[in-house]
């Protein structure tokens, strides 16, 4: 039987939305997966909201654009407000608590909450916030393992940001121990 | 196994080159952009042609004269740039001289958007410029076969001496996926090019016109050029299926639509429906005896597009009243999902059994 798992990473345009979701794609490349990544490449981007779609699957990839996203990653106030009523019943919300200001309202989906944005900062970087999305997210799901995604970290973080690789490492697994947790 | 993911246009733009492009002329436009940086980083790289025209109509005919000249040339644009094309396009297919053209279409008319969209299917696949030439049109649906087909379609353009079309969307250029390109090719085309302007000293000289001012000479030349398009429908079509043998139900889409079209049928298949999908990659030729052969066993299609139903026609046109055909399409630029499809398939199938009753 095969699986198919949406990832919708959505947030300011500067908060590396787009490059979270294409370390996502590259782990799954990395884990032998089919995976499609498409970003939003309207006017929008520019100051506003930037998100992108990446579908992993077992089997190829039809539509890289769904509905309902099994996972979704909110880095702000406008992409959770968007967001958190189309995910997937049953589906994985991870919201940055740090820059949202309301406590989400779905109950049958399973919500990550934490303050990202601090974690990443004790992981070396307020940048790395998304990371610690991901590493919660993806924990979540169990559809990747956190090797595939340091894997993909270490061959494809852009050169001018290299030395954040431990920074993107520690957030990354910051944010996978929440999982573990029974109340975050 | 791909190692590398790529972007749709840089994926492009490197299978042309590894194809042997020479000359490559072009203005950008989005969401073609990145085809036009890639090529304008990688070309001067390698001692090639590189060119930002002036404007797309500049570019056309830049591409028309280095094409009368041998050399493997090419440009790409989005819909409304390649609008501003269509008389260079029609000038080139007059003078029977090979090129590429990578159309990325976007949401029209007019200035429209820059979102994904199918609108331009007649435009590009029954003419472009007038005059009723027949270009090879090619649809990829994936990152890997955009590479495949754009890699091939400079043998194609050079053997038949034709304009050949990679028709694709902003989805697809946008879009990165694991794929593999192929090797680089020695420049130089492998097929002769006894025609080409290349200095006529020692020589009877050669000359490549549009004008055919007598209507005799005129219809001579549509007339040969109706008798290689018999060939080129003969030789070129290309066209995949998934889960048709026991379909009773079919869904068709080009490139985008198509994929959406798969995601689909996947989910009526999980859901008891015998629902097959058929993709022409060829839309011009289109596949039409492969499709109609399809009939027999078909108790209804559903053809789905990103435009208010424009390839349906041609659906129609093979099934000549066979099967029923019903259309689903977003438009302007909006992406049709997977489960508005499906939505649409059990419209189709509630429709056929109160035909039925």
């Amino acid at each position: 039987m095969h699986t198919t798992t949406e990832f919708v990473i959505a947030g300011f345009g500067g908060q590396g939305v787009l490059l979270t979701g294409q370390v996502l794609a590259y782990a799954a490349l990395e884990a032998g997966k089919h995976v499609t990544w498409i970003p939003s490449y309207g006017p929008e981007m520019r100051g506003g909201t930037a998100n992108c779609t990446v579908v992993i699957s077992t089997e190829p990839i039809g539509a890289p654009l769904v509905r309902n996203p099994a996972v979704v990653i909110a880095l702000n106030q406008p992409s959770f407000d968007k967001y958190e009523p189309i995910v997937r019943v049953g589906g994985v919300l991870a919201v940055n608590a740090s820059l949202t200001t309301r406590a989400p309202v779905r109950t049958d989906i399973r919500v990550l909450a934490p303050h990202a944005t601090e974690m990443a900062e004790r992981a070396g970087s307020p940048k790395v916030a998304g990371i610690v999305l991901l590493g919660a997210a993806v924990a979540a799901t169990g559809v990747l393992e956190l090797g595939d995604i340091e894997l993909a970290l270490d061959k494809h973080l852009p050169a001018k940001h290299r030395d954040l690789l431990p920074v993107n490492i520690a957030a990354l697994w910051a944010g996978a121990v929440l999982v573990a947790e029974p109340e975050i | 196994m791909p190692t590398e993911l790529i972007k749709g246009n840089t994926a492009i733009a490197e299978a042309a080159l590894r194809a042997g492009l020479d000359a490559y002329f072009g203005y950008p436009i989005t969401p073609q952009t990145e085809l036009l940086e890639h090529l304008a980083r990688r070309m001067p790289e390698l001692g090639r042609v590189f060119l930002q025209a002036e404007s797309e109509i500049g570019a056309i005919h830049m591409v028309y004269g280095a094409a009368c000249a041998g050399a493997r040339t090419m440009t790409s644009s989005s819909s409304p740039g390649v609008s501003l094309m269509a008389e260079g396009l029609s000038y080139i297919a007059a003078s029977d001289v090979p090129m590429v053209l990578v159309d990325v279409m976007r949401g029209g008319p007019g200035l429209g958007n820059i979102a994904p969209a199918q609108m331009d299917y007649f435009q590009i696949v029954k003419g472009g410029g007038h005059g009723g030439y027949h270009p090879i049109v090619l649809a990829p649906a994936t990152v890997q076969e955009a590479i495949d087909l754009t890699y091939a379609a400079f043998d194609l353009a050079e053997h038949y001496r034709t304009i050949v079309v990679i028709l694709t969307d902003g989805c697809l250029a946008q879009m990165m996926e694991p794929a593999e390109l192929p090797p680089m090719r020695e420049r130089g085309s492998p097929i002769s090019k006894a025609w080409a302007l290349s200095g006529a000293k020692g020589r009877e000289r050669r000359v490549f016109t549009s004008v055919h001012m007598s209507p005799e000479e005129g219809e001579a030349f549509v007339n040969k050029c109706a008798r290689q398009w018999d060939v080129i429908t003969a030789n070129e079509r290309r066209c995949v299926s998934e889960q048709i043998d026991d379909a009773e139900w079919l869904l068709v889409g080009f490139g985008t639509a198509g994929r959406v079209a798969q995601s689909a049928m996947r989910a009526a298949r999980a859901a008891g429906l015998k629902v097959g999908v058929w993709r022409p990659i060829s839309l011009s030729p289109y596949p039409t005896p492969e499709l109609k052969a399809l009939a027999p066993q078909l108790r209804g299609c559903l053809v789905v597009e990103m435009n208010t139903g424009q390839m349906v026609e041609d659906v129609r046109l093979a099934f000549d009243g066979r099967v029923p055909v019903s259309f689903f399409g977003r438009s302007g630029g909006v992406v049709p999902l997977p489960e508005e499809v499906l939505e649409a398939v059990h419209r189709m199938i509630e429709t056929a059994k109160e035909v039925v009753c």
